[in-house]
């Protein structure tokens, strides 16, 4: 490994990276020690299958080291890995880095004209996912131990999980598009893997499959972004595209189409209208998995890209609006089917791809670090709510399988008053609830808040573009805030409390989680309760919101990124003028935070009046027909319906009309008919010799003579 | 490394052994008997890898031009000569052939059950043939390489394969020789023309370059030479032999197919189209047309690979994608598209040679390619498994991995130049997906419900010798391809120079629109004889 750093020094200090390249490596040895613990466990297990029973795990105590290492290797290269990063991230909080360090390994590829670096790159941006991925990321292969101890397949698990770690650090911190869509189809491979891990059921194989193949269509995007800009820089490289960046027109052709094509990469990856799809599906996987890759890691990956790209997104406001409107119409779209999942995990899929929506509302308006706060905040409470339902399930789960039931353990019909047995679970859970409500002051407060705001911002802006448009988007950024209180509280509601639903035999089964599993609860609810502190807006860091400005850390995150966002602001003064300090409607932020915050706040609570007064019965007692837009709403909008019926099935068709008609018919038909034709010609040869291998010897024959014959000449 | 080679004269002889040594090896291989043919042939085709190695430390990477090269005559009244050498872009091809030839045999030895001294015997002229092609200068010999690679395809298809091998191997022979008939008569003009221009009859290489050609005369034998290579390569719609003659075929024969008996099409692209028609590849409309036909290609077939219920003639299918994005590379026409496609030359002869091995070894197990037979694989063969899934990522071209890299290159070069239809060629990412997943899907995974399934063994150790390094070149290339970019990149240079002269030139002269004969004709011809002799001087200075 060579390391040379280039740009580096800044006047105002010195960052010496520490070891970036063990960051990345930690979780790739992982992976390797894991991959062969389950290859060497597999050989085992398939000799079983092929005797015709199933392979005995045994109880805890007797396992083989297959299940007892990756334990160890699983959760401590994540450890090893998020200690060298907070290394990194306490040296670079002590200088002020201007330009971002660029640590070089080897020549990736090189041809005679174009050339990208595996180099790893670290400032303010890839520095705060380094920390939620590594962080967070500890937290959930933590809590995987007590989740999949008991799954015959538990190195596999881990194998795959330590190479998704690997595969996003990439991509946040390779220091190219090429690097970075190295790791974006890497974490696209690995959520296939990690969705379809119990493969022999087919529906969760089909929904690995799903996630790829429309993770693809977006790649599509990515790939041809990053040719139109090699095409016009040269270079996919950030430092360099970035420096470039000025030679672009404000609003031209070439910068909307390269950061649309951007986005379509985003929307693939993301969850966005319409390739949200997959994610949903993508619930068949375990539920750390859920919680790692489908909430807090991979599906921000869209945001990160628009973040890292905001120079090119602010040069384009045809591209932001569309970003924006996208994202806000996700947020809404998203946030209405919610409403009536029953599903513990559906639930928060769909809140997934609605947060997200707001993740790209606010990368959409500009307002990056907004972006990237909510991504981070969103990391913590949903991370916290995906594992906390992960808790849920298991203890239903053992629950049904101690009294041999088959009813559904995500089901919340089956669920209520869990927090009983459950009670860490349902405080923990109720944090993160109340964050992502937007409660005061939890960490979903701020950064939700600072979103809509934004939004607000912009439609009263001077020389801001489509003002009416921005308008409807903060309206409906703030309805869907109401819908995401209303269907939180009510998935609370039906797990946690009013009367348990999951079977008189099955109830003394319920328990609360082991403490390898509660504790990564509790630390993700400590972090949804401060998280939002790092950046509590200026407007509000004095007044009540601030606590008279007791949370000291104003605008934290928004001047630590400045350096990544300073040039985009720049475009955007120049060309647009600041934001406006009123809401559409008058106001200024304080006023509307606070009148968001009880909006939130009375929803939250008459939900609880509401729904615990709703009769609700177990899933096997449950007669109610739905009807009406309730039934559209359960359903889904019927759009994977639609998009079997208008995408796949024609596709399918067509490709059969392309083998029957096209190649074995009319394209074999013509060769077989010159074929015929010439076996005709072939038997009156034939007349003098036998068989194929002498047509070619009477062809040679025949070349032969031409080249006497041209010798004469 | 170089100082031993140095010292037994390794560049002075290595090229001549590597087409001898395998000839030699048929000799062996009778005296070694039935039993023993196996292993004879395996070790001495190993050998002969082992040697072609060499190849990488001896090949000085700072030179595009001919290496290696030695001239002997053989019929000098015609101007033949027995001439070899190698270059940046044969190269690969050499040490790709020597590898998938062991390892193809290797792959053959529960396959093949009678016949065994013929078969290994017919492996071998086979890979001589082959490297024949690769390593030749003159291009007599190239065309006498090129059609003896048939006969021994022809019986490996005809006597070794499937239910319907007569048909497939008379079409095969047919559809390729049909192809490089009208080669050779473009190769004899070439030579009446060299014949009167310099006064003395020659075949080699260097001087055909040289014979001055109308735009009008370089449009005939474009079409003519690229008749024959497309066939070869196939391009769309000269490709229904390919499926019938992967399925039919024996594994070893389809891996040799596919890694290396097509690249011998997109080969003669960059050795012989390019270079020797320079105006007529860089005809607009030449260009669209093999660009359109390459997306197709691409595009096409993976919808038609989807919908196979044959996992042979599946990958068959998509082995006519992935030559789209060589073809698509090479008529990109610039350093990156050039370089891409040889790249996914490469990584395709290793991932779809792979794929050819392990859908083989799925035969022997279960005596089916039905890919509705299997189901839950995975649980009862996981190595097998593992290694069918990075075989298969690497050929839908993940980053990281070989076919990526390729891909990417060769996408990134036809965008460059046509940004449009490479935009549709991007979407064959998409439908690479949605012809293999299925496949992975319902072979490896879903449930295991048959007996017949619940028996396939894992990988045995011949087996994992076999896949290993085939997985592992896979990742290497894919994390760290700039050695083999390097090695290729002066002889690219090369050619891509030759078209720029012949396009300036041509611009100067205003004869860009070589369509019209009349007008052609009066300019072409001195201007041409210019780029014939600046083209002397680049090879001169190398």
């Amino acid at each position: 490994m060579v390391q040379g750093s280039s740009g580096a020094a800044t006047e105002a200090g010195h960052f010496e990276p520490f070891l970036p390249g063990l960051i990345v490596l930690m979780p790739l040895l992982g992976f390797i020690a894991n991959g062969y613990l389950s290859l060497r466990h597999a050989r085992v297990s398939a000799d079983a299958v092929r005797r015709g029973s199933e392979f005995d795990l045994g109880d805890a105590s007797s396992r083989p080291s297959t299940h007892t290492l990756p334990t160890w290797i699983g959760p401590g290269v994540m450890a090893g890995a998020f200690l060298i990063t907070l290394v990194n991230f306490s040296r670079m909080l002590g200088v002020h880095l201007e330009e971002a360090v660029v640590v070089h390994y080897w020549t990736w590829i090189a041809t005679g004209t174009f050339s990208v670096e595996a180099a790893l790159q670290l400032d303010q941006l890839s520095i705060i996912m380094m920390m939620v991925i590594t962080g967070v990321g500890t937290l959930i292969h933590v809590f995987s131990v007590g989740y999949m101890k008991d799954d015959p397949g538990y190195p596999r698990y881990f194998a795959y999980l330590n190479l998704f770690v690997f595969f996003m650090l990439v991509l946040v911190m390779g220091s190219s598009y090429a690097l970075m869509f190295v790791g974006w189809e890497g974490v696209g491979l690995c959520s296939y893997l990690l969705i379809g891990y119990w493969f022999s059921d087919r529906e969760k194989a089909d929904a690995g499959k799903k996630a790829f193949i429309v993770n693809r269509i977006g790649d599509v995007g990515f790939l041809v972004a990053m040719f139109l800009l090699f095409k016009n820089f040269g270079s996919v490289d950030f430092i360099s595209i970035f420096q470039g960046a000025d030679a672009l027109t404000y609003g031209g052709e070439l910068v909307t189409a390269i950061t649309l094509f951007f986005f379509i990469g985003a929307i693939g990856k993301s969850a966005q209208i319409p390739l949200y799809v997959w994610l949903p599906d993508a619930m068949a996987g375990p539920t750390p998995v859920s919680a790692l890759i489908h909430a807090a890691t991979m599906v921000t990956a869209g945001v990160y890209l628009v973040a890292r790209s905001s120079v090119l997104f602010a040069l384009a406001p045809f591209s932001s609006a569309i970003v924006a409107g996208l994202g806000v119409l996700t947020a809404l779209f998203a946030a209405t089917i919610a409403l009536k999942q029953n599903d513990i995990k559906k639930v928060l899929a769909y809140s997934t791809v609605s947060q997200l929506g707001y993740m790209f509302l606010g990368v959409g308006v500009g307002a990056y670090a907004a972006g990237v706060f909510h991504l981070m905040t969103h990391a913590f409470f949903k991370a916290l709510l995906f594992l906390g339902s992960g808790a849920v399930i298991h203890s239903m789960h053992e629950a049904y399988h101690a009294t041999h039931s088959h009813e559904d353990a995500q089901d919340m019909r089956n669920m209520g008053g869990l927090h009983r047995p459950m009670r860490t679970t349902c405080i923990t859970m109720w944090v993160a609830t109340l964050a992502i409500a937007g409660i005061w002051p939890f960490a979903g407060f701020f950064s939700k808040d600072e979103i809509i705001w934004y939004a607000g911002a912009w439609a009263g802006a001077e020389g801001a573009p489509y003002p009416e448009l921005y308008t409807v988007y903060w309206i409906l950024a703030l309805v869907a805030a109401l819908l995401t209180a209303f269907y939180m509280t009510r998935m609370m509601v039906m797990t946690f409390h009013g009367k348990n639903r999951t079977g008189e035999k099955e109830q003394e089964h319920l328990h609360e989680a082991p403490p390898v599993m509660w504790v990564p609860l509790t630390v993700l609810a400590l972090l949804s309760i401060f998280g939002g502190w790092i950046n509590v807006p200026e407007a509000l860091s004095a007044g009540w919101a601030g606590l008279g400005g007791l949370l000291p850390m104003s605008e934290w995150l928004h001047h630590w990124l400045e350096p990544i966002t300073a040039q985009a602001h720049h475009v955007q003064e120049v060309n647009l003028g600041k934001y406006s300090y009123y809401a559409p409607f008058g106001g200024g932020e304080a006023l509307w935070a606070a009148i968001s915050t009880i909006l939130a706040g009375s929803v939250v609570f008459l939900t609880l009046q509401v729904v615990s007064r709703q009769k609700i019965s177990a899933v096997k007692d449950d007669v109610t027909e739905l009807s009406g837009f309730t039934k559209v709403l359960f359903n889904k909008y019927y759009v994977d319906e639609f998009y079997d019926r208008v995408i796949v099935q024609p596709i399918l068709r067509m490709s059969r009309f392309c083998w029957k008609v096209i190649d074995a018919g009319i394209i074999d038909g013509a060769v077989n008919a010159v074929g015929w034709g010439s076996k005709g010609a072939g038997w009156l040869v034939s007349m003098f010799q036998t068989g194929s291998i002498n047509t070619y010897a009477f062809i040679l024959t025949v070349g032969v003579l031409f080249v006497l014959g041209a010798s004469l000449f | 490394m170089n100082a031993l080679l140095d010292s037994v004269g390794y560049t002075d002889w290595v090229l001549h052994a590597l087409i001898w040594l395998p000839v030699l090896g048929i000799g062996l291989i009778f005296w070694a008997g039935e039993e023993r043919a196996k292993k004879v042939a395996f070790w001495w085709s190993a050998a002969v890898f082992v040697l072609s190695l060499g190849l990488w430390w001896a090949f000085d990477p700072a030179s595009g031009t001919m290496q290696m090269e030695t001239t002997s005559p053989w019929i000098p009244q015609w101007g033949i000569n027995y001439s070899l050498g190698i270059d940046g872009i044969s190269l690969f091809m050499v040490m790709l052939t020597t590898f998938s030839t062991s390892i193809a045999i290797l792959g053959s030895f529960n396959y093949i059950k009678a016949k065994e001294r013929a078969f290994y015997a017919l492996m071998l002229l086979l890979e001589a043939a082959v490297i024949g092609v690769f390593v030749t200068t003159d291009v007599f010999l190239f065309y006498v390489f090129f059609e003896l690679t048939l006969v021994p395809m022809y019986f490996i298809v005809g006597i070794w394969g499937g239910e319907r091998r007569i048909y497939a191997a008379i079409k095969f022979f047919l559809y390729t020789a049909f192809g490089s008939l009208l080669m050779l008569v473009g190769i004899l003009f070439l030579f009446w023309k060299a014949k009167n221009f310099m006064g003395m009859p020659t075949f080699a290489y260097e001087d055909l370059l040289l014979v001055p050609l109308s735009g009008t005369e370089q449009l005939w034998l474009f079409s003519a030479f690229a008749l024959a290579f497309s066939v070869k390569v196939p391009v769309f719609p000269l490709h229904t032999w390919l499926p019938d003659a992967h399925v039919e075929a024996p594994t070893p024969g389809s891996v040799i197919l596919a890694a290396v008996l097509l690249k011998m099409g997109t080969y003669g692209f960059l050795r012989f189209l390019l270079p020797f028609f320079p105006l007529a590849s860089q005809h607009p409309t030449v260009v669209t047309t093999m660009l359109v036909l390459a997306v197709i290609g691409i595009l096409y077939t993976a919808w038609v690979a989807a919908v196979q219920p044959d996992a042979k003639k599946l990958v068959a299918y998509t082995s006519v994608a992935h030559m789209g994005f060589v073809v698509l590379g090479v008529f990109a026409l610039n350093m990156n598209g050039l370089q891409g496609g040889l790249v996914v030359m490469i990584s395709h002869g290793i991932s779809t040679g792979a794929l050819f091995l392990l859908l083989g070894m799925l035969y022997e197990r279960r005596h089916t390619r039905q890919i509705a037979d299997f189901g839950g694989i995975a649980r009862v063969a996981p190595w097998f498994a593992t290694a069918f899934m990075i075989t298969a990522l690497a050929s839908i071209g993940l980053p990281g991995t070989s076919g990526f890299v390729g891909e990417f290159l060769a996408l990134m070069g036809a965008f460059e130049s046509h940004p449009m239809i490479a935009f549709f060629a991007t979407l064959g990412v998409i439908f690479a997906a949605y012809y293999m997943l299925p496949m992975l899907q319902t072979v490896f995974f879903n449930k295991l419900e048959t007996d017949e399934n619940r028996e396939v063994e894992d990988l045995n150790g011949r087996e994992i010798a076999i896949l290993s390094p085939l997985c592992a070149l896979m990742i290497i290339i894919g994390c760290n391809p700039t050695p083999i970019l390097e090695r290729m990149e002066p002889s690219v240079r090369i050619v891509l120079e030759r078209i720029e002269e012949a396009e300036a030139s041509a611009s100067v002269l205003n004869v860009i629109d070589i369509a019209s004969p009349a007008q052609a004709e009066e300019v072409a011809q001195p201007e041409v004889r210019n780029q014939g002799s600046l083209s002397g001087l680049v090879d001169g200075e190398g």
